[in-house]
């Protein structure tokens, strides 16, 4: 389906929908996402019944830090669309309504969100670490971790790990 | 309630994996056994973690291809294009037709290498050594045609953002018309020693079951979902590096277990040969990679004896000839480029589903996010579902049958 057209579809409901490199993307509140998500499953000409992918960026220094990105699609009508939550600093760690229920496949993908960002996920059954060990102090994607590393011998000199070069 | 009687008075609880020959890796499910039933299972991942999203975050673009091919091991073509794609759309540009063949051919090669190993492995597991050892054979025969390629049997780094790192080198789309001509009479034996056998089809058959609108609930993609009747393949449905122009099938079967997993898969490898043939004719002499300076990796490079490395007329031109394409080639290198700010979602079919890239940029040379959205990562959601209530002699067939790759899984 040609993207413009999906664009101006849902313009009707969210008029803040964007359009952009064939992509049309949606932001909500927090509070508006559960609402959000379950219109865009249950119409019959949005009908994005499959959740592809939820992930999360890290912005330190914006009113809202954290941003949630959930990639649906339709396997009906052949689209995708984006739906974007941003999140502010405080409280920390950030609290977002789980829609694990509503799409079972997030379940896995917000406890991955979940172990490297922090975010919890409100009403998810079983909200632990996925990749990280259970006893790990942190959330690693967060920009305010490092990567970690140490300096590595190269001809008689010491090259400082990724996070600490200079380009 | 208080007539209700349990059902057993005690369960067992074990641990199949993290190191077990049937776990394609590091997989560990956590089982809880009645006897020769399982009750409940859980799986555990996180042992071949690396970072690498995290680590992407602090290389320049290109250096991203080099991290992302290691993610699905067995599938490093896929990887690559999904990123490059990805990233090729932040900038706005389209790598040029020769490139696009290139890397269309060399994907769908991937998919019969990686089909392979899971015919391999999975045979191996349910017994039949045999199909481990002819399915290996020919896979290798892939595999020194990508050394042949790129320099490198795995972890090619051979898909570049605005193309490919180098041309084929004389020779290459002889080998794959060699491979293509001795490939569908393999194929034949293989379904020979499988199809019609009774062990094979009573380990597969009935097995790990689970009806498509399940596993579409639970986000799985690929074989597996085609094998329980639902039309989704990538390529044909949203396609992307031109494969709205090939002709091929998409092998679909109705029912669901892992006997429907593995014809799919070995139909599919056939239709990626008819799309491999259809590339070899289609190798129009051309660049394969964008002209722009300021983007395309300057190096020339060429195959050597031990791997890639840079031409060396190439070395000759930046050392002795040019200063300006030394300055060029060490800007690029050390540096690399600014992709503008935006971000993109890009999937491709991968052996295993959709394999989706969510890159982020922030106007800077290097990603500001990165994301894999592994297809193995999310079809083990779909382990439970298939395994609790069956037996434990099942629990490696169904596995098998979600072909998950830890590296995949993990990143």
């Amino acid at each position: 389906m040609i993207v413009a057209e999906l664009a101006e579809r849902l313009r009707a409901r969210h008029p803040d929908a964007v359009e952009a490199r064939g992509e049309v993307t949606v932001v909500v509140s927090p509070d508006r996402l559960l609402d959000t998500l379950s219109s865009l499953r249950d119409e019959h000409d949005l009908r994005f019944t499959f959740l592809s992918d939820l992930t999360a960026s890290d912005w330190p220094g914006l009113d809202l830090r954290f941003w949630l990105a959930y990639h649906l699609l339709s396997m009906e009508h052949l689209h995708r669309v984006r739906v974007k939550v941003g999140l502010p600093p405080r409280p920390d760690p950030p609290h977002v309504p789980s829609v694990t229920p509503m799409f079972p496949s997030a379940s896995w993908l917000e406890r991955e969100v979940f172990d490297f960002f922090g975010i919890v996920f409100d009403g998810h059954p079983d909200l632990r670490r996925i990749e990280m060990p259970e006893g790990w102090e942190g959330h690693p994607l967060r920009k305010t971790e490092g990567l970690g590393g140490v300096n590595t011998r190269y001809k008689g000199a010491f090259i400082p790990p990724p996070d600490q070069r200079s380009t | 309630m208080a007539t209700i009687q349990p059902l057993r008075e005690e369960t067992m609880i074990i641990n199949m994996g993290p190191q077990h020959p049937s776990t394609h890796g590091v997989l560990r499910l956590v089982l809880e056994l009645d006897g020769e039933y399982v009750v409940s299972c859980r799986p555990v991942l996180g042992y071949l973690h690396t970072g690498i999203e995290k680590n992407t975050e602090y290389r320049t673009w290109q250096q991203g291809v080099t991290f992302v091919t290691r993610a699905d091991y067995l599938s490093p073509f896929f990887n690559e294009l999904g990123y490059c794609l990805a990233v090729e759309r932040l900038l706005g540009i389209e790598a040029p037709p020769r490139a696009q063949v290139i890397r269309v051919m060399t994907n769908e090669l991937t998919r019969i290498a990686s089909h392979l190993l899971w015919l391999a492995t999975t045979g191996l597991e349910l017994g039949a050594i045999s199909i481990m050892l002819y399915a290996w054979r020919e896979r290798e025969v892939i595999l020194r045609i990508f050394e042949m390629i790129t320099g490198l049997r795995m972890n090619h780094a051979y898909i570049r953002v605005g193309g490919v790192v180098m041309d084929l080198p004389e020779g290459a789309s002889e080998q794959v018309r060699d491979f293509l001509d001795v490939m569908p009479g393999r194929l034949h034996e293989y379904e020979e020693l499988l199809t019609g056998n009774p062990i094979w089809r009573q380990r597969t058959e009935g097995v790990g079951h689970v009806p498509g609108d399940e596993l579409v609930a639970l986000g799985v993609t690929g074989p597996m979902l085609r094998a329980a009747g639902i039309d989704w393949d990538l390529r044909k449905q949203l396609p992307y590096c031109g494969y709205e122009t090939y002709d091929f099938d998409v092998p679909l079967r109705t029912a669901g277990d892992c006997f429907a997993r593995y014809e799919v898969r070995i139909e599919e490898i056939r239709q990626s040969l008819r799309i491999v043939e259809q590339c070899l004719d289609r190798l129009e002499p051309g660049p394969v990679m964008v002209e722009d300076p300021k983007l395309r990796w300057p190096a020339e490079l060429s195959v050597g004896p031990d791997g890639i490395g840079n031409s060396e007329r190439y070395v000759r031109h930046i050392m002795e000839e040019s200063m300006e394409a030394l300055i060029n080639h060490f800007k690029i290198v050390t540096q690399g480029f600014q992709v503008p700010a935006g971000e993109v979602y890009q999937a491709v079919e991968s052996p295993r589903g959709e394999l989706g890239y969510y890159v982020v940029s922030n106007g800077g040379n290097r990603p500001y996010r990165m994301h894999i959205r592994g297809p193995s990562f999310v079809n083990l959601q779909a382990t439970p579902r298939m395994v609790e209530g069956g037996l434990v002699a099942d629990v490696v067939a169904s596995v098998a049958s979600i072909d998950p790759v830890m590296g995949d899984a993990d990143r």
